[in-house]
């Protein structure tokens, strides 16, 4: 409980010192237009990919579970729409980032502390945890959203092109199903958990990599750490954000 | 001139800095001298306020370094330069960057400016044709050159290097050495070098701090410490059989 509580303060106190004034606020700007190209650009092709496959699982296992005459088929459409908008484009999504994100952040900053390049960044009286690490978290909280929005159409591409090709729905059922009963909160509850996530992952993943003591072991145990802490953050505060929007 | 009173040093319960005392002046290399494992790191880390210290005071001149918060430290440290064991370059930069980077920071000369000071800086340090080169790229010797060159490029008061000549061969070393001995009395620096590297000792050392097992067992000049009484000292200073041979030939 007393090594939570430490960690924890530590936490807080290098949040105050990422949040101070920048030295420079315009090569501030330059780091978080290079993080957004290497955080969030580059993330784009793993959440297409995901997402894509995530829709067609989603719409298939969706389709084959509710084999009824009873049920019309375009709630298939429905169902795919709101699983990916609820859930999977936000927290799948964000535990996937949360591994290569954050595992890359830790890393970075990791084997910058064990390298001294921290502490030459000190030495020159810089506030390295406000250099390295508020660009980053900049990056993701302005594109994430972007990658979320991404998620979704390609989930919903991805869930209609299988309900098509696999024959279990047709094409106007399904787009009848994703425009049916639509509630657009369902977009604004899915943003704001991306960019809680994306805050949680890169200040948790920056955490880890800033206090790393020792040498490239350490380096590899702080990256996974990152991952692990974050991946369990997000699943928590999943549950938490969930619970506070839509009840 | 920087003075180190009293200055106390652990890590989790662990003394590794036991009431240092000692005054670094300015324009001269001062050496920090002992084996490893001794503290000197350690030492010219809590001086550089790299790690808080228990107990004592650092001064820089007048000002009571150990005492000032985070900002007021800032306006100190655009003062230091730091050549670190490592070299510490930022792995991403080219070596033109590397330099920039204080620039940038702290500066508000024009392009042309920067890469004038960035030229002469390279050149002062003899890097030729390597601006756009990354860490990666260098020779180790390469390496400490640049990071000189970045240390310097905002004409520092002082200068601190942690085992500048490690793992150089011998020729590349005392070409640090001469360096670092060259731009101290250019700028009359205060200058505070860590080195376990006897010859270093007697090529550059004006004054000679000797630490050993986190205490300061020594002080004085590189023509005091062969004639020392400090049988620890001379441990260490004859440890090489050469040495060791010399001053029983003096004898």
């Amino acid at each position: 409980m007393i090594k939570f509580l430490t960690q924890l303060g530590c936490y807080v106190l290098l949040l105050k010192k990422v949040f101070s004034k920048p030295e420079k606020p315009k090569i501030y700007y330059k780091q978080t237009m290079h993080e957004m190209i290497y955080l969030g650009l580059n993330s784009i092709g793993i959440v297409t990919i995901i997402s894509f496959f995530m829709g067609a699982v989603i719409t298939l296992q969706t389709a084959y579970n509710t084999e009824n005459p009873i049920y019309p088929t375009y709630l298939i459409g429905l169902g795919c729409r709101d699983s990916i908008l609820l859930e999977f484009s936000s927290t799948i999504v964000a535990l996937i980032l949360a591994g290569k994100v954050g595992s890359n952040i830790a890393s970075e900053i990791g084997t910058m502390r064990v390298t001294e390049q921290i502490d030459a960044l000190e030495m020159m009286g810089v506030n390295s945890a406000s250099y390295l690490i508020l660009p980053k978290i900049i990056a993701t909280l302005i594109f994430n959203p972007f990658l979320n929005l991404i998620s979704i159409i390609v989930g919903i591409i991805g869930g209609w092109i299988a309900g098509t090709l696999s024959g279990v729905i047709t094409p106007e059922d399904f787009i009848y199903g994703i425009q049916y009963a639509f509630i657009p909160y369902y977009v604004t509850y899915s943003m704001i958990k991306t960019v809680i996530f994306a805050f949680i992952i890169t200040s948790v993943s920056a955490f880890q990599g800033y206090y790393v003591d020792g040498g490239s072991l350490e380096v590899g145990r702080a990256s996974t750490k990152a991952v692990v802490y974050s991946s369990v953050l997000v699943l928590l505060f999943n549950v938490i954000l969930t619970q506070l929007l839509l009840s | 001139m920087i003075r180190v009173n009293n200055l106390d040093k652990s890590f989790n319960g662990k003394k590794v800095l036991d009431n240092i005392s000692v005054t670094f002046e300015a324009g001269k290399t001062n050496l920090i001298i002992g084996r490893s494992g001794s503290g000197k790191t350690v030492l010219i880390k809590s001086i550089a306020g790299l790690h808080e210290i228990d107990n004592g005071e650092i001064w820089f001149e007048d000002i009571h370094f150990n005492q000032l918060d985070f900002n007021s430290r800032k306006e100190i440290r655009k003062k230091m330069g730091m050549l670190f064991q490592g070299s510490a370059l930022f792995d991403s930069l080219t070596v033109e960057q590397n330099i920039r980077f204080p620039l940038d920071m702290f500066t508000q000369q024009s392009a042309e400016e920067k890469i004038e000071r960035i030229n002469f800086c390279l050149n002062r340090v003899d890097i030729i044709n390597a601006n756009k080169l990354f860490p990666a790229e260098l020779s180790g010797g390469m390496k400490k050159r640049v990071a000189i060159a970045r240390a310097i490029s905002l004409n520092p008061k002082y200068l601190f290097c942690d085992e500048p000549n490690s793992g150089l061969d011998p020729i590349t070393a005392i070409m640090i050495d001469e360096l670092i001995k060259e731009l101290t009395e250019e700028y009359q620096m205060t200058t505070i070098v860590n080195t376990h590297d006897m010859n270093s000792v007697m090529k550059i050392g004006e004054k000679i701090v000797f630490i050993h097992e986190g205490v300061k067992c020594w002080e004085g000049t590189k023509e005091e410490i062969l004639n020392s009484d400090c049988e620890i000292l001379n441990d260490f200073v004859f440890a090489n059989a050469l040495a060791k041979q010399l001053k029983l030939s003096s004898k």
